[in-house]
């Protein structure tokens, strides 16, 4: 004999079990009919001519060469920029910061920046780097701008990524003769460079999609010169995927959903070579 | 004698916690001491002042003076860091850093600036030599000092503080995480030892005391209630606390 309340909660927990499967299959089954309907729509246009065409009037002659090629030197610029920047405030507010109101203050604060509208940065950028330091619409103040935006992600994972090295790695070190800093860098950087590398991928990752911060700033939407310097005007894909959206013609959709698959494929690999490190460095460090 | 190690009116405090009380000990060169006593008698802490490892702790405040080497370390002059060179220790749990075994034992070297690969290269089969690991992974030196067994970890990380060239070696509990193989590899190897260093070790198992030391210091709730030869210590404790301690009736 089972009483009401005890059936009631069974009835209850198989609703909630429905719930949750529906509502896990709700997100997968979107994913995967956006993911069908690009490559359907895109996946014929990727061709050679597509990857090494410069931009054109005609849909079918014009290319990504030149956001893809944007894409990349931004990725590296704002990797060079970020993350010794990031890295070094989270190992000063980790290791050396002492834990007072000055320190939650700031702590507070990078919190909140990893919060705030990308677009606001794009206007900081606008005013700071491309006007006050004259350096145009570049690669340069793209990448500036965006390393702004990831750098809260950097700095909040690598203080993760440091707070998890055990305190037994910093004794052993401290025990054989070394110096605060020198523990740092040979013992505690080297143990935590798993999980620094994967919070820096994601947050490249994040910063190549990113396109409202670039429109501001004025990144080109037509420019039909290959970007060889960090001083050059340039475009990016998520860029590009704006600008021939907003096109009229059939074929520049087409273009704009095969550009979407190249700009995913890259986000996927990042994401991809992330979950690899994590993996690889759980397995490699078992304390 | 010429003591190695002295310890004169120790008072530790951690905040307003009294831990280590009005200890005072000698300690001479290549003599096995061992500390034991409950948990929480102070013998780690008291352990840990001979390299100065309890500076990290920030409520942390010492009185009195420890020599070691007529040099008191805690004067301001002294180098912390040339002190640890020289007082080397070892861990209750093995801690290799997450490199190879070569790198693991070179470790305190390269901090120092050593680059020269003959050098290193010595210093590395000679230390994984007298710590008897040498036979077992001459082959695999630049594998992750993390895939060995425990043992063999602990044995590494014995090997690193022997590459540094220490006088002085402090061994917390060495064993407490080992399996019984293992510990005994470690009681041997620290026989050997004691012919080129002083060793002072804690250690939770008696008989562990019994058979690696020639002195043994009794804890109690920070006080030293008894140091003397450990054969004498076991068969016949001068005091009652001791006699109550090493036949378990408390601990």
């Amino acid at each position: 004999m089972i009483s009401n309340s005890v059936k009631i909660n069974r009835f209850k927990d198989r609703i909630f079990k429905w719930y949750g499967l529906l509502s896990t299959t709700i997100g997968v089954v979107i994913l995967f009919v956006f993911l069908y309907t690009i490559i359907k729509e895109g996946w014929d246009r990727l061709n050679w001519q597509f990857f090494t065409s410069l931009p054109s009037r005609r849909p079918s002659s014009a290319g990504i060469l030149v956001p893809l090629l944007g894409t990349f030197w931004i990725m590296i610029l704002t990797t060079i920029i970020a993350v010794p920047i990031g890295v070094a405030a989270a190992i000063y507010l980790e290791e050396y910061g002492k834990k007072d109101k000055f320190a939650s203050f700031i702590e507070v604060n990078i919190a909140n920046l990893a919060g705030v509208p990308s677009i606001i940065y794009g206007l900081l950028a606008l005013e700071i780097f491309v006007r006050i330091m004259g350096l145009g619409r570049s690669l340069l103040s793209g990448a500036f701008t965006l390393s702004l935006l990831i750098l809260p992600i950097v700095i909040v994972s690598t203080r993760e990524a440091l707070k998890s090295v055990p305190k037994t790695i910093r004794e052993a070190s401290y025990a054989l003769g070394a110096t605060k800093w020198k523990t740092i860098w040979n013992a505690v950087l080297p143990s935590a460079a798993g999980g620094i590398l994967t919070g820096v991928i994601l947050a490249i990752s994040r910063a190549i999609g990113e396109t409202a911060p670039l429109v501001v700033i004025g990144a080109m939407l037509y420019i039909t010169t290959i970007p060889t310097h960090p001083l050059d005007d340039f475009s990016v894909l998520p860029i590009q995927i704006y600008n021939w959206l907003s096109r009229p013609q059939k074929g520049f959709i087409e273009n704009a959903t095969a550009a979407i698959i190249v700009l995913l494929a890259i986000t996927f690999i990042l994401n991809g070579i992330a979950i690899y490190l994590r993996n690889k460095w759980q397995n490699k460090v078992k304390w | 004698m010429q003591s190695k190690i002295s310890a004169k009116e120790v008072n530790v405090y951690y905040g307003s916690n009294h831990v280590i009380k009005h200890v005072s000990l000698d300690i001479f060169s290549n003599e096995v001491v061992a500390f034991i006593g409950p948990s929480g008698c102070g013998k780690s802490t008291f352990l840990r002042l001979l390299n100065r490892m309890n500076d990290f702790i920030e409520s942390f405040r010492m009185e009195g003076q420890i020599f070691i080497d007529n040099e008191d370390i805690y004067d301001k002059k002294i180098n912390v860091e040339e002190l640890r060179k020289k007082v080397g220790m070892v861990f209750q749990k093995p801690n290799p850093f997450p490199k190879s075994i070569y790198e693991n034992v070179v470790y305190g070297l390269r901090i120092q600036g050593i680059k020269n690969k003959k050098q290193l290269d010595e210093v590395v089969e000679r230390t994984l030599k007298q710590v008897g690991i040498w036979e077992e992974v001459k082959d695999k030196l630049n594998q992750s000092a993390l895939a060995l067994s425990g043992g063999q970890q602990q044995r590494v990380c014995i090997a690193r503080t022997l590459a540094v060239e220490p006088s002085v070696v402090l061994m917390d509990e060495p064993t407490s995480a080992l399996d019984p193989i293992s510990t005994a590899t470690i009681e041997e190897l620290i026989y050997h030892l004691k012919k080129d260093y002083t060793i002072v070790i804690v250690t939770h198992n008696m008989q562990q005391a019994g058979r690696v030391s020639d002195r043994t210091a009794f804890f109690y709730m920070g006080e030293l209630v008894e140091f003397s030869d450990t054969k004498e210590l076991f068969t016949n404790p001068k005091v009652d606390l001791t006699q109550k301690y090493i036949t378990g009736r408390f601990g």
